[in-house]
Parts: structure tokens; sequence; C-alpha cells
């Protein structure tokens, strides 16, 4: 089956610090994916070099057949990549609604009339032209999914976005994901309530140190003692 | 190249000696701007304004150096506040810091120009030591005195500065804080108030920084313009936070500075854009520098 | 449609004042005037929309007037010509310029702009024909009816040319490029994410405002009868460029407009009943002032106000 996303050898430094080493990976099209791995495992330095954010240092990164190193991130958001951000980065100076006319003009795949649709979907509609410096977290959490989700993406990258909710609150936006993946979008969740990785993710990949140390399914994932021992420290 | 050998060698020997003084007029902006980001383009005029007040404080009879030394206390004062008001005013709110943190150091820098316009007017002053006025030879080479001791002095600035960066306990943290502030946080250690303490340093140095640009020659409230392009040609192409860059930088300019001034065909009238120029190529080639994290 | 009412007002008002009023100096410092609301308009295009602080102004502006006096000395091209050619080379500046630097952080572009400024004129001190540094004499052409004095239709020409300006930065603004500047400035790598090209809508902003600053500065060769690189490339048209919409409010087309008529304004009375010096010292603390405690400028205070007296 034709891989949407092929990361093969890719390696990133920043100065003397090795931030991935050598980390490949395959994700099918459709495909629910988990990434997960302790604090500065380089799991938010891999998506960016995915996103375009950053350059990768050397290997390559396939996107539907496509090698996208040298691609800046504009461009690889037109093709198809859309992420959130960790740490939500609202255009703060613009309402709720607004803020989705930029991709939607930009990446220019839907109708600017669509993100009232959008915003219905994310529960945000009531607050369409709230200006988004006045919106609670877990409203920001879901604006970032939906200006992620106003791109018209085939692969939307999920980085944290249930970090810090309450649990109804994460049930919120774990169904928004498994509803837009039902949609065909593959979905990559980097999480670390794992509960919500586990009941999501069809395959998990475990990075530590910048490598990665398990690929496997939920259920052998948190068996597997590598990965315990990189969570409790070694 | 244009210019005759023994010209060359002058201009080299010049140069070095000019260079270090540029190294250790940028080291506080290095601190500033290279560890802490503070786009603080009034560290110039803050340097000139350090080198009216040895001005003052030279005319009560007291060595220019020594003058330089004793401003520097309430210079590192000085700069703490400014850098607190920054944090509490702009760095805290996020949002639109950043144009409106350019544009507050312009307007400080705005003010410093002006002030000192107003307090001693546009004439250029200077200041009188056993040093100054006096040269030796080197063979051929006359080299002035007051350059020798301004190279002095940057060289134990220099070293000074280094040192304490990577041997002491604040020094560290100010370069932690550069690196990595939500480790530091967790640490126990404030980031704002080792900040705090690092801008104060910066400032301090910029004290005898001053010190130094009136006993290499006159000093004029403008003078800050020109030198935002040597200090900032010297921090980038140094790589931001690195000290020995700094240095190296600082000879580059130095010399390249020398070699223009000393060329028979270009002269005063084009050293001031070799900073400039030397800027603009740094930022469009390499713009991390020579030594760049 | 009320834009284009007022504008046509407003350019009908100044026109019929070329014919009425006798005082020429009343010219002299509404040209000054004139030239620093265009210089801002321009300046906030990249710097009030998209965030980029620009101290190069003087670069631009006097490349502009270089580029008119030298064409009008070379071939003795009419005005309306020199301002098309000085618009034409300020925006190349801008180009070039904006291609090299604005990959970089804010901070970079802002030091960048200042080594432009000191190339500029290094390059003018340096270039005999363009008269060196001593300056270049010009004569002025033969003035046509209906204007009884050259300053008078300077005076008209400017406040059609701020109309232009104003109209290009409303347009801007209201447009998809508008929100894009904005998205860069708000959040420069989401917008990234959300597919806005950042580099080519920066490098446009930066042609954009450079160009219409250089078109500001073809004027002033003929308005002096002289150039010359000192006072061409000075500092203070940085300062009123980048002053005015900080202390009028950077969002709005209007924030630089107002704040230009009442920053320059006042700097005309402040330099002619204290000193020149003061002047800059007035400014400079405005801007302090403006910059810490009421960073939306003028326009976000009135807005505040009406806000609350609701």
């Amino acid at each position: 089956m034709e891989k949407i996303l092929q990361i093969t050898g890719v390696s990133k430094s920043f100065g003397g610090f090795a931030a991935l080493t050598e980390v490949s990976l395959d994700i099918a099209p459709g495909e629910r994916f988990g990434l997960i791995g302790p604090n500065g495992s380089g799991k938010t330095t891999l998506i960016n070099c995915v996103s375009g954010t950053l350059r990768n240092d050397a290997g390559s990164i396939v996107f539907q057949g496509e090698e996208l190193s040298r691609l800046p991130a504009w461009k690889r958001t037109r093709r198809g990549i859309a992420r959130s951000f960790q740490l939500p980065r609202p255009f703060h100076s613009m309402s709720v609604i607004e803020n989705l006319l930029v991709p939607l003009e930009y990446v220019g795949r839907g109708k600017l009339d669509e993100a009232h649709g959008i915003l219905e979907t994310m529960g945000l509609a009531a607050k369409a032209d709230t200006p988004s410096n006045q919106l609670s977290q877990v409203e920001l959490r879901k604006l970032e999914l939906a200006r992620a989700m106003a791109a018209h993406p085939r692969l939307l990258i999920s980085d944290e976005a249930m970090a810090g909710l309450s649990g109804s609150e994460v049930e919120e936006v774990l169904k928004i994901l498994f509803d837009l993946n039902a949609t065909g979008i593959t979905v990559i969740m980097i999480e670390h309530i794992m509960q919500a990785v586990m009941r999501f993710s069809q395959r998990v990949v475990c990075l530590d140190a910048g490598r990665i140390i398990c690929e496997a399914t939920p259920a052998e994932i948190v068996k597997n003692t590598d990965v315990q021992k990189a969570y409790l420290g070694a | 190249m244009g210019i005759p050998a023994d010209l060359l060698l002058e201009a080299v020997i010049y140069g070095v000696l000019l260079g270090c003084f540029y190294a250790a007029v940028s080291m506080g902006l290095s601190v500033s701007f290279g560890l802490l980001d503070v786009p603080n383009v009034a560290h110039p005029a803050i340097m000139v304004l350090g080198s009216y007040c040895t001005f003052l404080v030279a005319r009560t009879g007291l060595d220019p150096i020594l003058a330089g030394v004793l401003l520097m206390p309430p210079f590192f004062v000085l700069g703490m506040l400014i850098y607190r008001f920054y944090y509490e005013t702009f760095e805290k709110r996020g949002t639109d810091a950043g144009v409106r943190g350019i544009a507050f150091f312009f307007g400080l820098a705005l003010i410093i120009e002006v002030g000192l316009i107003l307090a001693f007017g546009v004439d250029q002053r200077m200041v009188e030591a056993p040093y100054i006025g006096k040269a030796f030879s080197l063979g051929d080479i006359r080299i002035p005195m007051r350059t020798v001791v301004a190279f002095g002095i940057a060289i134990v600035l220099s070293i000074s500065l280094t040192i304490y960066l990577s041997k002491t306990f604040t020094g560290r943290a100010i370069k932690a804080v550069a690196q990595d502030e939500p480790a530091l946080r967790l640490m126990g250690a404030n980031p704002v108030r080792i900040k705090q303490w690092a801008f104060g340093i910066a400032t301090a140095t910029a004290a005898l920084a001053g010190a130094m640009l009136i006993i290499v020659g006159p000093v004029e409230p403008g003078m800050d313009r020109v030198y935002i392009g040597r200090t900032f040609a010297v921090v980038v192409l140094a790589g931001l936070g690195s000290m020995t860059g700094t240095i190296a930088a600082g000879l580059v300019l130095g010399i390249s500075e020398s070699i223009v001034l000393m060329h028979p065909g270009l002269g005063a009238s084009w050293a001031p854009a070799v900073s400039f120029t030397l800027l603009l190529l740094v930022l469009g080639v390499r713009p991390q520098g020579l030594f760049g994290r | 449609m009320k834009f284009w009412i007022a504008s046509a007002a407003i350019f009908l008002l100044a026109a019929g004042s070329a014919f009425v009023v006798k005082n020429e100096y009343f010219f002299f410092a509404a040209y000054t005037v004139l030239l620093y609301v265009i210089l801002a308009t321009a300046w906030n295009i990249l710097g009030g929309y998209a965030g980029y602080v620009n101290f190069g102004t003087p670069a631009f502006f006097g490349l502009g007037a270089y580029t008119a006096a030298v064409l009008y000395k070379a071939f003795a091209l009419p005005l309306g010509l020199q301002i098309v050619a000085a618009a034409v080379m300020a925006g190349l500046l801008g180009l070039v310029a904006g291609m090299l630097t604005l990959r970089l952080r804010g901070i970079f572009f802002a030091i960048a702009t200042i080594a432009l400024v000191v190339i500029m004129e290094t390059v003018f001190i340096n270039w005999r024909y363009a008269g060196g540094a001593t300056g270049l004499q010009l004569l002025r052409p033969p003035l046509t009816a209906p204007f009884e004095s050259y300053i008078k239709m300077l005076f008209v020409l400017m406040v059609a040319m701020v109309i232009v300006a104003v109209a290009i930065a409303r347009y801007i603004e209201n447009s998809w490029i508008g929100r894009g500047l904005r998205a860069i400035r708000d959040s420069e790598e989401a917008a990234e994410a959300s597919g806005v090209p950042t580099l080519k809508l920066k490098v446009f902003a930066c042609t954009l405002s450079g160009a219409l600053m250089g078109a500001a500065g073809a004027p002033m060769p003929m308005y002096l009868s002289f150039i010359e690189p000192a006072s061409t490339f000075n500092l203070n048209y940085a300062v009123g460029a980048l002053a005015s919409p900080m202390i009028g409010g950077s969002t709005h087309w209007l924030g630089p407009v107002i704040g230009a008529l009442l920053l320059t304004s006042l700097q005309q009375y402040v330099t002619v009943n204290i000193s020149g010096e003061m002047n800059v010292l007035v400014v400079g603390v405005l801007l302090v002032v403006f910059v810490v405690a009421a960073p939306e400028g003028i326009l976000g205070l009135f807005r505040k106000w009406k806000k609350s007296s609701r």
C-alpha cells in the first residue's frame, strides 16, 4: 500500500545537541498514529521537521510521493500537511472566525463560507466573533485544530492538544479527532495522556533521546520494558 | 590590493588594536542582545553617555580609566532598572512586544543623544591623561599610546567577562538562561533576576567602554549612530552569545576598517560604511555568524 | 465610497487653498507635514501591518530624491516621470534588501535597515556627478499655469500623493494581503503553518513601502532647488516615519495620518519656537510614552473612550 508519509534516516541537531538521530517511520493513508516519549525526546522536533517549521539536517521526508525537505512550511501546508501547536498560537488580533479565514484563503482548497461549518464541528460556533485573545485554554486548543482543519489537510498532526485539559474536555477533543479521521484524514497524535493515545492509535511509536525505541500496537507498547524505562527514567 | 606593503602592515597593526577595542565595546551587547535577546539598540548611546560621564568625573583630576571603573556600579544599577522596566512592559505581555520593544530602545537612544546635546552641546569633548598625546615607534610605524591603553583595557575586560561567564555560578546561570529558561526555572533559579543581573553587567561594561572611547579620541553626542553599526556587526559576525567570537569578529572589523581608512583610493569617507557592509554581508551569507549556536 | 468622496473633497479644498491663501509659509510648512504623512503611511505597511520595524526610511526617501535629481540633471526629466523613476529605484532597493534580510528575525532586519542608510549616504557622498559631499544645485523648470508659484504646485501635488498613498495602504489593509500580513505579525510560525507565504508577503510589503517612500522623496530636490547627502539621509526621516504610526496607531491607515499630522505640526512648532534639539527630545519622549502606555496609539485610545462612554 502506498504510504502517505515516509520518514527515512532523519537527523536534526541544535549546535552540539542531537535532537533527532536516524529516525525512520512510515505512515499509511487514513491511519491513526500515536507518537509518545518522555519530555525532550524529540517528538515536537520531529513534527517540526515534517511540517517544515524546521529543516532536517539529514535524511528524507516523502509525503504522497514528494520529497519535502527543501520546501518551506507554507508550501507543505498547501500540499496537505497541517499541524496544531503545542502552545497555542492564535492570530491574537483577529476574531475566532478570522483566524480560520487565513488558512482558507491561503491554502485555498475550501471556500470562505466553510469557516462557520468548521467552527460548528469544533463546538466554537458561538464564539465566532470573539477576539481570539479572550478564549479559554480548551477553546484555544480547539481553535488550533479548527485552523488546521481549515487548511483541508490530508495529514493532520495534533501536538499535545489535550495537555492540561479536564477529563470531559479530553473526550471532546478525542471525539473531534476520531470524526476527522473517519472522513479519511490521516492523524498523527502526540500526547502524554496515555489512555487517549491508546484508545486513539492503531500504531504507536515511542521516541527517547532522539531515537525510536519501540514501534508497536498500543497494547504491546505499554508492556515494552524499554518504553517503561524511558518514562520512569534510567 | 592597491595598498603598499608597509602601509598595509601599519593598517593591520592599527586594526588589531582597534579591533580589540571594538570587541570590548561590543561585549556588553553580546550579553544583552546575544544572550538575553533584548533588542538593545540603545547600547551605543549608553556607551556615549558613559563617555560623557567619564569626561565629567575626569574633570576632577581623576584618571579616565579609574573614572570609567568607578562609573561601572551606577551603570550596573541603571542597567538593572532598564531591564526590569523592559521586562514588565514588553516581555511579559508577549504579544506585540517585538515592534514596540525595538521602538522603545530606539526612543531611549534618541532621548539620551538629545539629552547629551542639550547638556553638553554638539562640540567634541575629550579627556587628558599622561598617556594621551604620546606615541611610540615600532620601526617605521607610530602607534599612539592611548590606543594601546584602550587595547589593554579591552583585553582585561574581555578575559574577565569570559571567565565570569564560564567559571562563576551566576555567570553560568546567565548562559543557561539563554539556552534553556524552563530548565533553569525547574532548578529553582529565577530567570528574570538572572537576566536583570546580566543586563546590569552589560550596561556596566558599556560605562567602561565609554571611558575607552573618550580615551581613544574626542566624542560627540551623535557618535552612537556609527557605533550601532560597529557593535551589531561584531555581535552578529561573532554569532549570538559567543564571547570568544566577539574578539575574533572585532578583529575582522578593526582590520577591515583600518585597511579602508589607509587605502589611498578610499579613506575616511568610506570608513563608516565598512561595518555596515560587513553586517549586511554576514546577515545575507551566514546569519549565524562565525561561532553561532 | 465614503473614502473617495472625502478624498475628492480634501483635494478640491487643497487645490482651492492654493489660489486663495497668500501666505507662502503655509505651503512650505504643509509640504513637510504632507511628506511625513506619506512616509508614515508607507512605513506602516511593513511596520504596522506586518510587524517589521524599518529604521531605513532615509535610505529609500533619499534614493528617490537623488534618482529624481540625477535624472533631472541628465535629461531634464519632468517631475511626473521623476516620481515614477524614484518609486521604481526605491522599490528595487526594498526588493533586494527585503530578499536578503527578511528571512531573519525582526531585530536583524531593523539593524540591516540602518546599514542601508549609511551605505546609501556613503555612496552619494562619493559620487561626483550627483554632487558629492557638497551637493547639487538645481534650477527649477519654468512654472506652467494655473499655479502662481512652484511651492503651491508642489503642495497640491503632495496632497494628491498623500491620497494615493493612503488609498494604497487602505486597499492593502482590507485585502487578503492585509490579513496575511497581520497573521505574520501575530504569529509568523502559525502563519507559515496556515499556508501563508511569509517571505513573499514581507518582501512585497517592503518593496511597496520603499517605493512609496522613494516617490515621496522625488519632489524634494525641486522643493529645495538643492540636494546634498547629509540632510537627505537624515535620521529625522526615520524617526518621524516610525514615531507617527506608533503614536497615531499602527493597525489602521488613519493612524499614521493622524500621528504624522499631529507630530509633524508639533515638531514644526517646537523647532521654530524652542530649538531643533528640543524637538527631537519631544519626539523621543512621546515615542517612549506611547509605546509603553498606549500601545494602540491615539486611535486605540479613541476606541477605548468610545466603548466606555456607551
